[in-house]
């Protein structure tokens, strides 16, 4: 699907517009992510950085411009495919609450396999996949018996790496994150971004960091700012 | 199935409100089907009380005054039948057995009824099924009795007891026909008709224990138990006759020249025909109840409609994180109408588990106080119709929260700020 110098994410003219408003509450011209990259997007809140999300996720179409995901042009996809496209190719940590409260640790990273066959194959490559998730947790420093725990019984620090692992297992090739360390202290965050890096570096996996909090861009190997938003996006009914 | 897994488990986790929801959809399941249920029980039972038996004959009055008074005794007749015309009647040819009945005492709640020999060799109830006795015999003797099923359970006589039967039908100490007791002879088994609340008595006996009473009251000349034997016990009247003919071809005749006796007013009814009209006029209020039900049926699914939609605002986190590993937006909606489905199938199981647990405690309530006897059944086919109309029903108002959800999914995405 990929040559080793096509970008794995390219943005080319996108506009988003709700419908009803005057301006767009996303507009990037061009950008392009290469395989591996760490990119860290600075946002204030209000900048459309969820719309972002959601549009780079599938979730929203463009109303002008490209989104091209590992060569595919987003906008040819049925909604349900592109569904489809973000359960193999995508994973996700949200600022909190990622994770569901009636499913112990290990079910809660187990599920991205049950929406995707591209990520049970691969996560079952060498093992089955409860040890593919208990590796994956070890990895994030989560104790054993905390595996089986009921997410309730985590710390927030602790559900964070959890979501990480559910973000990972299958080694999707894009990982978006959405101010995952704003619920964190600085000792745990610093904490939380050593083991993100090198999981992400351990699944070869290009990652995409959205975050208010200049202060991370430093650790990142790019950092690209968005631009303030003209508009302000409805909230939600 | 992975869908169905996570519908269980939220279900579970949200327990409370959902558990509440199903027992509302359990009530009216309950009360939608035992309406039902009654009916068709209390039908079948109403039409099985008597069989066999061509004419009913009384004194002149409404069909379904004879009839209630002389199968279910309830009510009083207008009038007697004078014992004449009685025998006059049962002497026309067409007519193969009669079976006399006198009604007007009773013992402690329960009707006694005069009869003869006849009554337990003709009278059939149910399919055509005879009396039998669970212990003894018929009477023979001038003071002996026979008992109801209930009459014996209810008051704990056994063979040999003595009764003491009071005159007119409330239980009053001063009128009770005291000096003259009857003893048990036999008991009946039960036949789930008012039978098993009657108390039963030869005619003569009716007529000794009214031979020194007059107008209602005991006269000052009383006649001790012995003494009665030696005057002539055949009665002056009684209250109405079962009739069976030698051939059904003729009932319409006999019921005919017996409505026009001319010595008499008299009404001559076909109990199966006057059964099923009386049935006819009261399924007015069983329809009402019907519509009733259907009402509180609505409430209970607007009301799991209203939690769902509810829950929904807690649940937008948990649809945001499931969007994020890729499910559909269809997968939402599916998830939403699992969890419809759940309920509205765990609110029917409760329903029809509360149904049956009525039934067995209302059972015996209903058969003392109206003689009908509830009994058990499955599910018929139109028990089960309403039950997946009311699935069906609510899985249509499932789409209205599956919609919102739909909806919500899309615009929401994968940001849903908390």
């Amino acid at each position: 699907m990929t040559t080793p110098d096509q970008p794995v994410v390219d943005l080319d003219g996108v506009r988003f517009r709700w419908p009803g408003q005057t301006s767009d509450t996303v507009a990037v011209d061009k950008l392009q992510i290469h395989a591996s990259e760490h990119l860290f997007v600075r946002g204030a809140s209000g900048s459309g950085k969820t719309t972002l999300l959601n549009l780079l996720a599938g979730i929203h179409t463009p109303t002008a411009g490209t989104i091209e995901l590992l060569g595919t042009d987003l906008a040819t996809l049925s909604s349900s495919r592109r569904d489809q496209f973000r359960a193999d190719h995508l994973g996700v940590v949200f600022q909190q609450f990622n994770l569901l409260p009636y499913l112990t640790t290990l079910q809660n990273v187990a599920l991205a396999c049950a929406f995707s066959r591209r990520k049970t194959e691969r996560a079952t490559a060498s093992a089955e996949v409860t040890a593919t998730v208990h590796r994956l947790l070890s990895a994030l420093n989560l104790a054993p018996e905390l595996h089986s725990a009921p997410v309730a019984e985590l710390s927030v620090g602790q559900q964070q790496r959890v979501a990480v692992a559910r973000a990972l297992i299958g080694s999707p090739e894009i990982l978006i994150a959405d101010e995952p360390t704003s619920a964190l202290d600085a000792d745990n965050r610093d904490r939380f971004l050593d083991l993100l890096f090198a999981e992400v570096e351990a699944h070869g996996c290009t990652l995409i960091f959205v975050s208010h909090d200049a202060a991370l861009a430093s650790r990142f190997g790019r950092s690209i700012e968005l631009s303030e938003a003209p508009s302000v996006r409805p909230t939600a009914p | 199935m992975t869908l169905l897994r996570i519908a269980l488990k939220s279900a579970r986790f949200r327990r409370t409100s959902l558990l509440l929801t199903i027992f509302s959809l359990a009530i009216s399941v309950t009360l939608l089907l035992g309406v039902d249920m009654t009916r068709k029980e209390a039908k079948s039972s109403f039409l099985n009380t008597v069989s066999q038996t061509d004419l009913i004959v009384g004194a002149r009055s409404g069909p379904t005054n004879l009839l209630l008074y002389s199968v279910f005794r309830i009510g009083n007749a207008t009038n007697n039948v004078t014992w004449e015309t009685y025998e006059t009647i049962a002497a026309m040819e067409e007519i193969a057995w009669t079976v006399p009945i006198s009604l007007g005492d009773s013992h402690r709640g329960f009707r006694v009824m005069g009869t003869t020999s006849d009554y337990f060799e003709h009278y059939r109830f149910g399919d055509k099924q005879p009396l039998t006795f669970d212990g003894g015999e018929q009477f023979v003797d001038v003071f002996e009795t026979v008992l109801g099923a209930e009459v014996a359970k209810t008051l704990g006589y056994e063979l040999g007891d003595e009764v003491v039967i009071s005159h007119g039908l409330a239980s009053a100490e001063f009128a009770d026909h005291d000096d003259k007791p009857f003893t048990v002879v036999g008991v009946l088994d039960r036949t789930g008709t008012p039978v098993d609340r009657t108390v039963h008595v030869s005619l003569a006996g009716i007529e000794a224990i009214h031979l020194d009473w007059q107008d209602g009251a005991r006269s000052a000349l009383t006649i001790d138990a012995d003494q009665v034997r030696k005057f002539d016990l055949t009665p002056t009247a009684i209250t109405a006759f079962m009739v069976g003919l030698e051939s059904r071809a003729t009932t319409f005749r006999v019921q005919r020249e017996i409505n026009d006796f001319a010595a008499e007013p008299m009404s001559a009814i076909s109990p199966g025909a006057t059964l099923a009209d009386f049935w006819r006029s009261i399924s007015a209020i069983e329809q009402v109840l019907f519509v009733i039900s259907a009402f509180v049926l609505a409430a209970g699914l607007l009301g799991m409609l209203t939690t769902i939609l509810s829950t929904l605002n807690e649940r937008r986190r948990e649809i945001a994180v499931l969007r994020s590993i890729g499910a559909r937006a269809t997968h939402v909606v599916l998830l939403i109408l699992l969890e419809t489905l759940l309920v509205v199938v765990a609110g029917c199981v409760a329903g029809v588990a509360m149904l049956y647990a009525l039934f067995a405690i209302a059972r015996p309530v209903v058969s003392r106080r109206f003689g009908v006897d509830l009994g058990f059944s499955w599910l018929d086919p139109t028990q089960l119709t309403i039950m997946a109309a009311v699935i069906l029903a609510a899985v249509l108002v499932g789409l209205i929260p599956g919609f919102v959800a739909y909806r919500r999914s899309i615009q929401d995405g994968l940001g849903v700020q908390v």
